[in-house]
């Protein structure tokens, strides 16, 4: 959580010093929700989570370098630049992306615990592997989170579904848009479990989960998890944050998970100053990599639009255009 | 004429327009002779293919609605479910961008689904999905996540069915980087394509045809083989001519034979360009034709701004301006919603006597 909240506070440095650019959205304040979760799964768990994904891409083991470094939009990146700040993927780590459409990455995730199924299943693999979904409370009123809430619990998939309700979507409050603001209310209709948890606090986000998880590794279906918590920044970088009231963020700053977690860590003698500080030199670290990585080359424009590259058709000579071997050497030709 | 139909037998295992009217021909008079080309309709091919591929493939599974129980809302997937179990053929709700999206998230996931849409004109609630998490994701994470998903189904002009369920979609799709765009004429066509299409790692976008669905095509014996795939990305010449080049796609290749059967009896010798593959294109193929004929007709069933036509017009006039002695003529579907009158609707499709006209007129041959 830690990790999460320093990186995060040094992409905000990073980006007013025009080292990062286009969207970036924070998560500082939401760490208890990814760490609650996603420190509960395998490597072979899948995580999908929609712009303001760094913070789950480190949860999930992304190296803090790999993640900078891609915010940089350098070739060192973890889609070596091709991706940025929401689109986070890394097959290794399985963490399938980073959306920039809200509600995109939930029929995603519902296909790959759908996978996880198949895999049981048809091709009578040993697979228990569960995905999480992480989406807003904006998200909740969209289309597509109600298609898959019925077709997860139809098919018993092995899916939890985890909103990070943080009451405000972009300057919309959550209260203003949602006919029924309990979210977690809108799981038994569809025939799953809906669970409420204070999203602030990280052990009682990590009971929630260790139960979601373990009734999806056992393939009794989703599980719909709404966590209560608060972002201190704006929706982005970009975001003024004028329409939201500084006694509500004063009172959310006041129950800061990380605050928290390190008094019952120091309390309890299960940690101490000098080796959290040692998390902040990781992020400085990360950004000295980020920095001397290189911009991706030329050449690096027309690759891996397609898996298949004869994608690119036959070219004047009869041959097809990726056989050329001057194709992908500096030219933007297409 | 036994050697009328093995030549054509061999020759590439297709069946160009003019040597098709010679072996059917033939074939009447042969019946009493053993082997020979059988026919196929569309339909037919499409279920083979989708059946083979499921059956060489494990990985490969069918979702839409009604391809289950009812066995395809156009027949195209009947008898799979009984074969392959509701495991592997799946009946979905009505909810298109939610199973467009758990199919894209199953290929991210390694498995291999041929969605279908009872038509593209459905796909307009699922196209965040073909195009932002399909299309795009390969280039997005850098090679790491490739998405080996087919999106098939009927486009374009049915009969009557009005509006909203008329349009083309072959320029929208063909229009985003990352995908394939395929549309088959023939039961050969449809065979090859769909195999290639659904062993590909790509995400490709798979524009069939209902009117073409119950026609029956000759078929080759190579084309009825399991392993036999078509290249995407390479235009199929389907009648070879001298005067001027016609192209075009899907079922209007129909159309245009007639049309060049028609110039042939006045003098016109067309050269009938089957595209196969909207994206990739194959301009070789096609400049190459205009570079031998100095004519080109582009036709297609689509609204005519942005559409295919004005991709290959624009091609041609770049790559062979030199060779061009007369402006290139684009014949494509009136740019109004499609009426629902029949009489209307013959209006806002291009018709036999539409083509042969443009290509008269290419010709300057027309008053």
């Amino acid at each position: 959580m830690i990790l999460g909240r320093s990186f995060e506070d040094m992409c905000a440095q990073m980006y007013y010093r025009g080292k990062m650019f286009g969207f970036v959205h924070l998560y500082n304040g939401q760490e208890a929700v990814s760490t609650g979760f996603i420190k509960l799964l395998t490597k072979s768990d899948s995580v999908v989570s929609t712009y303001r994904d760094h913070v789950h891409a480190l949860s999930k083991g992304v190296s803090a370098r790999a993640v900078m470094s891609e915010l940089f939009g350098k070739v060192t990146g973890c889609c070596r630049g091709q991706g940025g700040s929401m689109h986070m993927f890394s097959k290794e780590h399985n963490m399938l992306g980073g959306f920039a459409f809200i509600g995109e990455g939930i029929p995603v995730a519902t296909g790959a615990a759908f996978t996880s199924k198949y895999k049981r299943e048809v091709l009578k693999q040993d697979c228990d592997d569960v995905t999480v979904a992480f989406f807003g409370d904006g998200t909740c009123n969209n289309g597509q989170f109600y298609e898959c809430l019925n077709i997860a619990a139809l098919y018993k998939l092995p899916i939890i579904f985890v909103v990070e309700n943080n009451l405000w979507a972009i300057g919309m409050s959550h209260l203003r848009s949602t006919s029924d603001p309990e979210i977690w209310k809108k799981g038994p209709a569809f025939g799953m479990p809906g669970v409420h948890v204070d999203g602030m606090d990280v052990l009682k986000v990590r009971e929630v989960a260790k139960e979601a998880v373990t009734r999806a590794r056992r393939g009794e279906g989703p599980t719909l998890v709404e966590c209560e918590t608060y972002r201190f920044r704006g929706h982005s970088l970009a975001d003024p944050d004028e329409l939201r009231d500084a006694a509500e963020k004063a009172k959310y700053a006041a129950r800061d998970t990380i605050t928290a977690l390190k008094k019952y860590l120091i309390e309890n003698k299960l940690a101490n100053e000098g080796e959290l500080k040692k998390i902040d030199d990781l992020v400085e670290e990360a950004v000295e990599f980020a920095d001397a990585s290189p911009q991706p080359g030329r050449s690096q424009l027309l690759e891996n639009v397609f898996a298949d590259p004869k994608g690119f058709g036959i070219g004047p000579d009869g041959r097809y255009r990726c056989e050329d071997p001057k194709f992908t050497e500096g030219t933007a030709q297409v | 004429m036994w050697g009328i139909l093995r030549r054509s037998a061999v020759d590439g295992g297709g069946f160009s327009a003019s040597s098709l009217r010679r072996t059917r021909f033939a074939l009447v008079s042969a019946r009493s002779y053993a082997a020979g080309s059988k026919e196929m309709t569309v339909r037919d091919a499409l279920n083979s293919a989708i059946d083979e591929e499921m059956s060489a493939d494990p990985k490969v599974f069918v979702m839409g609605e009604e391809v289950g129980q009812y066995q395809g809302a156009y027949k195209i997937t009947k008898g799979l479910l009984e074969k392959y179990g509701p495991e592997r053929v799946y009946d979905t709700p009505i909810t298109e961008a939610g199973f467009t999206g758990i199919g894209v998230g199953a290929a991210y996931a390694g498995l291999k689904p041929v969605v279908e849409f009872m038509t593209f004109n459905f796909s307009m609630q699922a196209i965040d999905h073909i195009i932002n998490s399909a299309a795009k994701s390969n280039y997005m994470s850098a090679g790491q996540i490739n998405v080996p998903i087919v999106f098939r189904g009927p486009n374009g002009a049915a009969a009557g069915v009005g509006a909203q369920h008329s349009q083309c979609y072959a320029a929208w799709y063909a229009s985003v980087p990352g995908l394939k765009v395929l549309a088959p004429y023939s039961a050969e066509d449809a065979r090859g394509l769909l195999k290639a299409a659904i062993r590909d790692p790509d995400p490709v976008v798979f524009l069939e045809n209902e009117l073409l669905y119950g026609e029956s095509f000759p078929i080759s014996e190579e084309a009825l083989d399991s392993s036999f795939c078509l290249p995407i990305g390479k235009a199929k010449i389907e009648r070879e001519g001298k005067d001027v080049t016609i192209t075009t796609f899907s079922k209007m290749v129909g159309f245009v034979l007639k049309a060049a059967e028609k110039l042939a009896e006045e003098g016109i010798s067309a050269e009938v360009i089957n595209l196969r593959s909207i994206r990739p294109l194959d301009r070789a193929t096609i400049n190459a034709s205009v570079r031998k004929t100095s004519r080109l007709v582009t036709v297609e069933e689509g609204f005519p701004q942005h559409g295919v036509c004005a991709e290959i017009c624009a091609s041609v006039v770049e790559e062979s301006f030199s060779y061009l002695d007369a402006p290139v003529e684009r014949i494509a579907g009136a740019d109004v919603p499609m009426p629902y009158a029949a009489n209307l609707e013959r209006l806002a499709l291009p018709q036999v006597e539409d083509i042969v006209r443009a290509a008269k007129r290419a010709c300057y041959r027309s008053k």
